[in-house]
């Protein structure tokens, strides 16, 4: 970010920037600048995903969803926005008045606060921390710590629930998360978020999922506890509705209410953009070496489109878990951390970095195991398409013959 | 997924480890097969039927034949019998019967409905030998004032129908243009009618 902002300032007025008095001014406004953007890009993207998630919730139900604001309801999260702030900000009688008050921010800012450090193309970050990763698993504890603050402070029986096991679900699942990002990190044998896409490669084959059976079961692991960490579906344990009215944030409304959701759909951009980085290869293009994405604007920008495409795939998917998956109980919750996650993630953190030692990246057997791994996911996924042609064949000569019309309908044809 | 973590909670397997590596098999391929139905879903038709916007046939027709909207009464079909009175459980039909003492003749000179109380089950339909009351398919709309939701379908008395022998020739109005006719001060919902210059499936609404 330093050297863009420094390229720019000779850009500009045409002087050297170490020679300048204006120097730091010029650097506040950059960082000004960069944090006013990634705050609405965050915000943006968790409010049109609020959107796109009811549409595709409802076309999985069998109903059209939201389609009333604007053509085709597309601007329904606005309308929803602007009717939040509009309500009263209500503090319960009896709450812990600062605390009530201070918990929103502590979300907000555990969330925002991991966008600095999250890669958009090559260069294209705000700040490539050299300690990327470690800093995104630090600051996202503050939700945690914003989460029980909510529950504890609201003096309701439901909040405080929602918040206590918040606070056991979030601290147990960072465990897995972080032994299975150390996979990564050892691979990358780095820590930050570009050294770790720039050890990747464009091909499937070149990603780090691909790397060895326990690459693909770190994969795993990592993407699902990232979802407990993010309070999604499966495990929406600490905002159950059907057992907590709405757990920690039952007594907050308006615009306080507001950060929460808004927090918990951009921290699936969050999650989206780390599973992409880590293990998809991140922005890196097909067949095109590094330098070559270095000098050509044409490539960052095909890199950042290749990124965004992998990072809403991933959202996609959490968003379909969460219409797939019924919510785990408690003690299934923690009993698949600790007798699944927590021993299998160690488990390929070792076999990591025994098969290391034993295939070499660059070997020719490395790269022979890799496409075989590939090829198995591959097959995966073709499976998984198959299933779904399977369902969708059972299905269609009932369906016309009840309702007297062709079952095709693609979720682009707009009702 | 839940049965997969039910086995773990509660293991029954004599063999622990095989078990587990069930476990995540069964996990694994469950979610999965989960995933394909759901992603199926997103290619099939929904079955919302978009009332008033988006309509391919009026409302009427969409409906089906037995919907129990607003009462209506023909009343020249009635015979008197006033078993629809006596059946209705929350008593909303009232029918009062008149004796000429010269001729006597009997006049029907009251049949109220009262559709704000009536719950529409449909007993009084049941119980009618002639078809004279019945369900129309109006269901929407608001009033002012409660009291003109009581439908007065008498405006002169009228004698009691004689029963023929075959009920083939009482011609049925199940149109609801009796029902419409009564309603009072009635607001019904804008009215959408196909709009053929944006195609068969979109509807304008009539000013």
């Amino acid at each position: 970010m330093k050297e863009l902002a420094d390229r720019l300032f000779l850009m500009i007025f045409n002087i050297e920037p170490a020679n300048s008095p204006y120097l730091a001014l010029w650097y506040a406004l950059i960082i000004f600048l960069a944090s006013f953007i990634l705050l609405n890009f965050a915000a943006l993207f968790a409010g049109i995903t609020s959107f796109v998630e009811r549409r595709i919730a409802a076309r999985i139900q069998s109903r059209i969803g939201p389609n009333l604001v604007g053509p085709q309801g597309i601007i329904q999260w606005l309308a929803d926005g602007i009717k939040l702030f509009l309500k009263e900000d209500l503090v319960p009688k009896d709450a812990d008045k600062i605390l009530f008050r201070f918990a929103p921010y502590f979300v907000f800012t555990g969330l925002f606060g991991a966008f600095v450090a999250l890669p958009f193309g090559y260069g294209i970050i705000a700040a490539d921390l050299n300690i990327g990763i470690y800093y995104i698993l630090a600051f996202t504890s503050l939700v945690v710590l914003g989460i029980i603050m909510g529950g504890w402070s609201s003096n309701s029986k439901w909040a405080l629930f929602g918040a206590l096991r918040s606070a056991a679900q979030i601290i147990s699942y960072e465990i897995p998360t972080g032994l299975s990002l150390m996979i990564v990190i050892m691979l990358a044998g780095s820590l930050s978020t570009q050294s770790i896409i720039m050890a990747q490669g464009g091909w499937p084959w070149e990603w780090f999922v691909f790397h060895s059976p326990f690459t693909l079961v770190g994969f795993f692991i990592f993407f699902t506890s990232s979802l407990a960490e993010g309070n999604r579906v499966p495990f929406d344990l600490p905002e159950a509705e059907s057992e907590l009215v709405s757990g920690y944030n039952t007594e907050y409304s308006g615009l306080r209410f507001l950060i929460f959701p808004m927090a918990e759909w951009a921290n699936m951009w969050v999650v989206g953009a780390l599973v992409t980085l880590t293990y998809l290869g991140g922005w890196q293009v097909p067949g095109v070496s590094l330098e070559a994405i270095q000098s050509s604007l044409l490539l960052i920008l095909i890199g950042i489109a290749i990124f965004c495409i992998k990072s809403l795939a991933v959202v996609f998917i959490i968003i379909q878990l969460r219409w797939t998956l019924p919510r785990v109980r408690v003690d299934q919750m923690a009993f698949v951390c600790w007798t699944y996650f927590v021993p299998i993630s160690l488990l390929s953190l070792i076999g990591t970095m025994i098969w290391m030692l034993i295939f070499p990246w660059e070997t020719i057997i490395g790269t022979v195991i890799r496409i075989v791994m590939f090829g198995i996911g591959a097959g995966v996924t073709i499976w998984y398409l198959l299933r779904i042609r399977y369902n969708y064949i059972t299905d269609k000569p009932r369906f016309e013959r009840f309702k007297e019309a062709p079952q095709w309908y693609p979720p682009w044809k707009m009702p | 997924m839940v049965s997969a973590m039910e086995n773990a909670v509660n293991a029954k397997s004599h063999l622990p480890v095989f078990q587990y590596f069930k476990n995540i098999y069964l996990l694994v391929v469950s979610i999965l097969e989960g995933m394909a139905v759901t992603m199926s879903y997103l290619f099939r038709r929904p079955i919302t039927i978009q009332y008033p916007y988006k309509m391919e046939e009026s409302i009427d027709t969409v409906l089906p034949p037995q919907f129990r909207g607003i009462l209506e009464v023909d009343l020249p079909y009635c015979i008197a019998c006033l078993r629809c009175a006596n059946t209705c459980p929350i008593d909303c039909i009232a029918i009062d019967l008149e004796k000429n003492a010269e001729t006597k003749e009997r006049f029907i000179t009251r049949f109220d409905i009262d559709i704000s109380k009536c719950m529409f089950c449909g007993l009084c339909v049941e119980g009618c030998s002639t078809g004279a009351i019945h369900h129309t398919k109006i269901f929407s709309g608001t009033s002012h004032y409660i009291e003109n939701l009581v439908l007065e379908f008498v405006d002169t008395p009228v004698r009691p129908f004689k029963k023929p022998k075959s009920m083939e020739d009482i011609p049925f109005d199940k149109s609801g243009k009796i029902a419409k006719n009564k309603l009072k001060d009635f607001f019904s919902p804008p009215e959408f009618v196909i709009d053929h210059r944006k195609g068969e499936k979109y509807t304008r609404r009539v000013r």
